[in-house]
């Protein structure tokens, strides 16, 4: 069959998620969730000099918001924070590099809304409006 | 597979579906398994045709023109609800109430009745198996009158516990039992009969959400001894945009109207208005004439396949269905094991694979499936998920398409390492 969407680096990512777990001393945090379908991420984040020096995750959920959450934190160690916290939707889009529909855009930029939460809440900055965030914490749906 | 499906000699299900065109069409190159009704039924030519051939021949807005066409479109409307009050056997057609869906009905009764009758010290008594159609209107109706909500329990396997009542009844003066004929996500059909003579010992009125039932089974109002019913018709073989509810007619008679303007009035002055009669009093603005119009078609095309032999297909097929799910390692039913107490619905979670994941993949197969809390979340939550895979079957399902969707689950099993 045409396994476009479960492309083998998806399923990679997934199966053997990438800076997987927990800081015992994070800078900021931030949980997400999208409870329509039951999708969670945690990410912990440490600082140093400006970038992102450590950055961990956990949750549970579909394929998609795993391996893009997976994705998202190889994507941004090192990053300066005010880069990472800009990073657009279409990164992770990209980085996914598979067709999404609509409902599973949501799943995919899960982790990357999280992170920002974060990145914003240890920055003491307003999430902008469009990540929606309700009580300084990202839920969807 | 083991199971050999019981249905019977005469229930041509190839026939049947050559009568919806859909079927027709293929999805990443492969024939459509539709195991998805119970979200929305998939629609026979018949309907298409009779919805066509209105717009083509009788168009003009209902129960205003004294030209032919305007008289030929009101005839038509208005044959539509006999056919409805013939179908689930109503006493009258004036207790049939065309609405947009099964939504719409069930918030009518609660912002109509609903208001008028609760108060605190009053109790509302839903199940925690109810779509949130059947649950939100009721707990905004609570929050708007200071009446109580109670909501009875499931086992694990999604019976209704009744063990409850007694206690409740204590609460307060129960004013509505509000309960599905089927549950939308696990197939199981509640106790209703015990239920309404329940009610009927609290003087408590009983809405009935029937939106998984009309379809597919001999539905009778009196029979069943319930104050309202509500199903729709896009789930009826009908077209999006007409529901129905039915209701006794004194209690109608002595209710509100719930929207105003058009069809419901009688008279207007500035300083007051005056309600026409049942139904029409429910019934503001332009109706779904022409949805109308493709609902009856839908209605005579279950009536020409027999519903008591779809309900027979559908069991069979669903015990074909559990027959087979139960062969897929790693699976497992959400709801009751058996096809005994159960419509034509089956929800199943497989190992810890996501719902989405394997929705996601059985659609490369072109077999559609629902991924998700059905609309049901509470239900969800009192069985320890948030999400479930659900198949469900209608008159056009076939044991192939049973067979391609058990395929598509050991690809899922492949594709997911598991």
């Amino acid at each position: 069959m045409d396994d476009e969407l479960y492309r083998e680096n998806l399923m990679d990512h997934y199966r053997h998620p990438r800076n997987h777990g927990t800081l015992e001393h994070p800078d900021c945090e931030a949980e997400g969730k999208n409870p329509l379908c039951g999708d969670e991420v945690e990410i912990d984040v440490a600082v140093a000099d400006g970038r992102i020096s450590e950055i961990r995750f956990s949750g549970n959920g579909c394929a998609v918001s795993q391996a893009a959450t997976s994705m998202l934190t190889e994507l941004v160690a090192g990053l300066p924070v005010g880069e990472a916290a800009a990073l657009p939707s279409q990164a992770i889009i990209d980085e996914l590099g598979i067709p999404l529909s609509a409902m599973r855009v949501k799943c995919a930029v899960l982790g990357l809304g999280t992170l920002k939460v974060a990145l914003h809440r240890g920055a003491g900055t307003p999430l902008p409006a469009e990540w929606g965030a309700d009580e300084d914490e990202l839920v969807w749906g | 597979m083991t199971v050999t499906p019981n249905t019977s000699v005469d229930y041509d299900v190839t026939r049947i579906r050559a009568d919806f065109p859909i079927f027709g069409r293929q999805v990443h190159g492969r024939d459509l398994a539709y195991l998805d009704s119970a979200s929305t039924s998939q629609k026979p030519r018949a309907m298409l045709d009779a919805v066509t051939d209105f717009y083509s021949t009788s168009n003009a807005n209902v129960h205003r023109g004294v030209y032919t066409l305007g008289i030929e479109s009101t005839d038509a409307f208005e044959a539509a609800r006999d056919a409805v009050a013939q179908l689930i056997n109503a006493p009258s057609r004036r207790e049939v109430i065309f609405t947009r869906n099964t939504t719409e009905a069930l918030n009518l009764v609660a912002k109509t009745v609903g208001t008028e009758r609760c108060g605190p010290g009053d109790v509302i008594v839903s199940t925690v198996l109810e779509h949130h159609a059947n649950l939100v209107p009721w707990q905004v109706l609570a929050q708007q009158t200071g009446a109580t909500l109670r909501f009875l329990d499931v086992d694990d396997q999604g019976n209704l516990q009744l063990d409850q009542l007694d206690a409740i009844a204590r609460e307060g003066n129960v004013r509505i039992v509000a309960v599905t004929h089927q549950s939308n996500t696990l197939g199981v059909r509640p106790p209703v009969e015990a239920l309404v003579r329940w009610a009927r010992t609290q003087g408590a009125l009983v809405v009935l959400d029937a939106a998984q039932t009309v379809p597919n089974r001999p539905v009778d109002v009196q029979a069943l001894d319930v104050d309202f019913l509500a199903f729709s018709g896009h789930k009826t073989l009908a077209p999006t945009g007409i529901g129905v509810l039915w209701g006794r007619e004194e209690v109608l008679a002595a209710t509100q109207p719930f929207l105003t303007g058009g069809e419901m009035i009688r008279s207007v002055a500035l300083d007051r208005t005056s309600w026409n009669t049942l139904p029409w009093k429910f019934e503001a603005g332009t109706p779904a004439y022409a949805e109308a119009v493709g609902l009856h078609a839908a209605i005579d095309y279950l009536q020409g396949v027999g519903l008591q032999a779809i309900d027979a297909h559908e069991h069979a097929i669903t015990e074909y269905a559990l027959g087979c799910l139960s062969e897929v390692p790693g699976l497992r039913v959400v709801g009751p094991p058996d096809a005994a107490s159960r419509g034509g619905v089956v929800s199943f979670v497989l190992d810890d694979v996501h719902p989405h994941d394997i929705a996601e993949i059985l659609d490369r197969h072109a077999v559609c499936v629902r991924a998700g809390h059905h609309c049901t979340q509470p239900l969800m939550q009192r069985l320890g998920h948030t999400a479930t895979v659900r198949a469900s079957f209608y008159l056009y399902t076939t044991t192939d398409e049973i067979d391609r969707l058990v395929v598509g689950l050991h690809d899922v099993r492949t594709v997911m390492g598991v």
